[in-house]
């Protein structure tokens, strides 16, 4: 018995297209894709009518023109002479700062809430739950408003620094809180502070250059060398020691009343403060639960395993706990820092002169020019935060478990 | 001497002892939780201390609030009478004299019961959403309730809202119809042609033609009428509501094998997760002119509405593409394997999983939308911030801040920590049924 082996032959019909799973995935991508040039070409033939409308062009010559305004909070120099790009640097860049000040207030507000509420003491852990949850549930603006009333409203005037005033200056009259702002002293960089400076950058070169050491050491010999001691001691003789032979390269100005205000030193405005603090408060909140979930992921076994060891409870928590955690609390941390900067945007509230406010704000009231300033006040958010998620992503795959 | 009587060991037992005073009650409990360690006992202080010197400064501020006054300077002269100079006292009047504009925006005095009825209706409808054992017949009556909130707050006849409503019963119908005629695929194009068509052709001459049969109408109210904790609530309700299944299908897109769909979603989800919600609200109120054609104009509540939707959708997709990445690669096989279609598996086995697990994370996505009402002020609408400020502005006000920031901020707070403590719960509840 022969059994004929009838091979269909391999003919394309149309149908195939629609019924076939081989041929309809390709069909829907191909339709998808039309539909979305032909919307695509449809806002943009829409953008390009209006504009002639209007009688605009697309272009970004606005950047080298001068920006005629001042900005009262910068970074590097810039006068009202400077080109809009500068001005739009200058944002970026005080956009920056408040991002990394935020950050990092958030994130030691954060971890000690954090382990704080996880305390057995009763009184403390209820505070610090009335904490993150007062701060989570209020919008953040209202927040930042509050704080700058605050500031504004509820502070001293300097006039009240005068002899025989109600107010009076801090840390041996070298900070003044008033309702124009922090006073800070401002340090003066005389000859020889390179060298200072460069002192200070080798000496935490070292730190991290023995840590590495002391690592690798217990690894092999199981010998545990002082870490803790000999950082501090690396992180502050060389530095003040370079200091007084040096002669003392850096000085500090203190402001000083004199007029209606304060003189010399460093102002923090209110601005500043405001949109620093509710953003370190409100994160740090945010944050505070993360670390706390992140400690609590890691289970009881872990911890009995490791004094069964007879591990002490430091070593418990930086050897076993704390690198377990932190697998969990890294990556919505990362992703809380990025929403901080998003959220830093909110320098609208209070006039702090963020990108927003230079490059998104009076540079596009000034020039007209909307769509090029909110094209490029969207590329730097974006870029910022293709960055950072990059980041994350190399590190969860560093800190992934390996497992099989 | 017998032996009996020699005993080295007490025969009787001892009646139980209390235990020594240290170890009982207060005394114990306080021992333990508060002064356990020295660390501790210096926390316990720390915190002590702060609460009482906060206490102490608002304590008497509260007691004393001052909840009848016509102005700030009113509110003044009768803390001066009564309390004597410069006592501290919160003046509350603002409250009490300016609370319907904070609720309700300068929505017509008459209509206030309606975002109130609104409100409840919308209550009403979530239920069986929220909770699960409620009988299911009731989610008709949810689909329904969008007719009647629509209506209750924008006004005019019902029948206009109502009319766009039946364009996806005429969707759905059509569906079935062709479905059950020819292919699946046809059916699902039947489905979205047909709506498309009953919009463009025939919604206007429905509406009008019902109206004229049984007219039911409110008077019209205009969308810049709205304010306060009113427009919050609808610009988040409206969010929460498109952007839901908006962000299921980014989600779908992100995981589909489909290399165009995958990367268009990625591409949509990065961007707008990428930049600030106020640089899209900006974008809203600058450049949506630009892309539309020449002379159209639309509502900015509807403008923002808009971006809050596509704004929240982006990040629910995530939320819900952690749902679907969390179930085992097993379901999918398992669905396969039954010979379901994409959609089939997708609605039937994948998706209702999937959504169950990222329950916790949308809510928290709804609040933090809800949260981020409040930036619309900025583009110019007047949200509970932005009245704050028209009060201030106003002569009788001027300089009132916390009684504002207060009240502002308690009824965010009651709204959003609600939401909280229903996410908490729906979390606990899936950690039991899933043990």
């Amino acid at each position: 018995m022969t059994i004929s082996v009838d091979t269909p032959k391999e003919t394309f019909r149309l149908s195939q297209l629609l019924y076939d799973t081989r041929y309809r995935s390709l069909t829907i991508q191909v339709i998808a894709f039309i539909l979305l040039m032909l919307s695509l070409s449809w806002l943009v033939s829409n953008t390009v009518q209006n504009l002639q409308d209007l009688g605009k062009d697309f272009n970004f010559g606005f950047l080298s023109q001068p920006a005629g305004y001042d900005i009262n909070q910068r970074i590097i120099d810039y006068t009202s002479q400077s080109s809009h790009g500068r001005a739009a640097m200058v944002g970026i860049l005080n956009t920056l700062l408040v991002a990394f000040l935020g950050c990092t207030v958030a994130t030691v507000i954060g971890v000690l809430v954090g382990v704080l509420r996880l305390s057995k003491n009763w009184v403390v852990s209820r505070l610090m739950a009335v904490y993150v949850e007062g701060f989570r549930n209020v919008p953040l603006l209202l927040w930042i408003i509050m704080i700058f009333a605050i500031m504004s409203e509820a502070m001293p005037q300097p006039r009240d620094f005068r002899e025989g005033g109600t107010a009076s200056m801090l840390l041996g009259d070298s900070m003044a809180i008033t309702n124009r702002g922090i006073f800070i002293p401002k340090p003066i960089w005389h000859d020889g502070s390179t060298i200072l400076g460069a002192v200070f950058l080798l000496s935490l070169v070292g730190i991290w250059a023995f840590r590495r050491y002391a690592h690798k050491r217990q690894e092999q010999t199981g010998d545990i060398l002082p870490v803790l001691w000999v950082s501090l001691g690396l992180f502050f003789v060389p530095t003040i020691l370079f200091y007084f032979l040096l002669g003392r390269p850096v000085t500090l100005e203190y402001p000083e009343l004199g007029g209606f205000n304060f003189q010399g030193g460093i102002q923090v405005r209110n601005s500043l403060i405001a949109l620093w603090f509710a953003l370190s408060l409100y994160t740090g909140a945010f944050i505070a639960e993360i670390v706390r979930s992140g400690i609590l992921a890691v289970s009881k076994g872990q911890t009995e395993a490791a004094f069964a060891l007879g591990l002490r409870p430091n070593r418990t928590m930086n050897l076993v706990i704390l690198p377990q955690a932190m697998r969990v609390i890294i990556p919505p941390l990362i992703s809380q820092y990025l929403n901080l900067t998003k959220n830093s945007s909110l320098a609208i509230a209070v006039g702090y002169m963020d990108v927003r406010a230079t490059l998104g704000g009076i540079t596009i009231n000034q020039t007209g020019r909307e769509l090029e300033g909110m094209l490029l006040l969207g590329l730097f958010y974006l870029t910022a935060s293709l960055v950072i998620s990059s980041v994350m992503n190399v590190y969860n795959n560093r800190m992934k478990l390996k497992e099989r | 001497m017998s032996k009996a009587n020699l005993s080295y060991v007490r025969t009787e037992m001892l009646g139980p002892q209390d235990p020594p005073l240290g170890q009982t009650g207060v005394i114990r409990w306080v021992r333990e939780n508060l002064f356990s360690s020295w660390l501790n006992a210096i926390l316990t202080l720390l915190s002590l201390w702060f609460v009482w010197s906060v206490l102490s400064h608002l304590y008497p501020w509260f007691a004393n609030s001052i909840w009848s006054a016509g102005s700030l300077s009113e509110c003044r002269e009768i803390r001066n009478t009564t309390l004597g100079e410069g006592a501290s006292a919160a003046c509350f009047a603002v409250i009490s004299d300016r609370w319907e504009q904070l609720l309700f925006g300068f929505y017509p005095r008459e209509g206030y019961w309606r975002p109130v009825l609104a409100l409840a209706v919308f209550l009403l409808s979530i239920l069986p959403v929220l909770f699960t054992h409620l009988p299911r017949k009731l989610l008709i009556g949810s689909i329904a309730s969008p007719i009647f909130l629509f209506w209750l707050l924008w006004g005019g006849s019902i029948w206009a809202p109502a009319s766009v409503m039946f364009g996806f019963v005429a969707g759905f119908v059509a569906y079935r119809v062709v479905a059950a005629a020819s292919s699946n695929l046809l059916g699902l194009l039947a489905a979205i042609a047909a709506p498309l068509l009953y919009w463009f052709l025939l919604t206007g001459l429905v509406a009008d033609a019902l109206n004229s049969v049984v007219p039911i109408e409110l008077p019209k109210v205009q969308s810049k009428e709205f304010g306060g904790f009113t427009l919050s609530v609808i610009i988040g309700i409206a969010g929460i509501a498109f952007s839901l299944p908006l962000g299921i299908l980014l989600a779908l897109g992100r995981q589909s094998n489909l290399f165009f769909i995958n990367k268009v979603s990625v591409a949509f989800i990065e961007v707008i997760r990428g930049v600030p919600l106020i640089v899209w609200l900006f974008t809203a109120s600058l450049l949506l002119n630009y892309f539309l054609p020449p002379g159209t104009n639309f509502d900015l509540m509807l403008r923002v509405i808009i971006m809050v939707t596509l704004f929240s959708a982006a990040y629910i997709a995530e939320v819900v593409r952690g749902g679907l990445a969390a179930l085992p690669k097993g379901q999918y096989e398992a669905a396969d394997a039954l010979g379901l279609d994409y959609w089939l598996s997708m609605r039937l086995i994948i998706l209702p999983q999937a959504l169950k697990i990222s329950i916790p994370g949308i809510v928290n996505t709804f609040i933090g939308l809800f949260k981020d009402t409040t930036l619309v002020v900025f583009i110019g609408l007047l949200d509970p911030i932005g009245l704050s400020n028209a009060i201030r502005a106003s002569t009788d006000w001027q300089g009132v801040y916390w009684e504002l920031f207060i009240f502002i901020g308690l009824m965010f707070f009651i709204f959003c920590f609600s939401m909280g403590r229903y996410s908490l719960y729906l979390e606990k509840k899936l950690q039991r049924e899933h043990r």
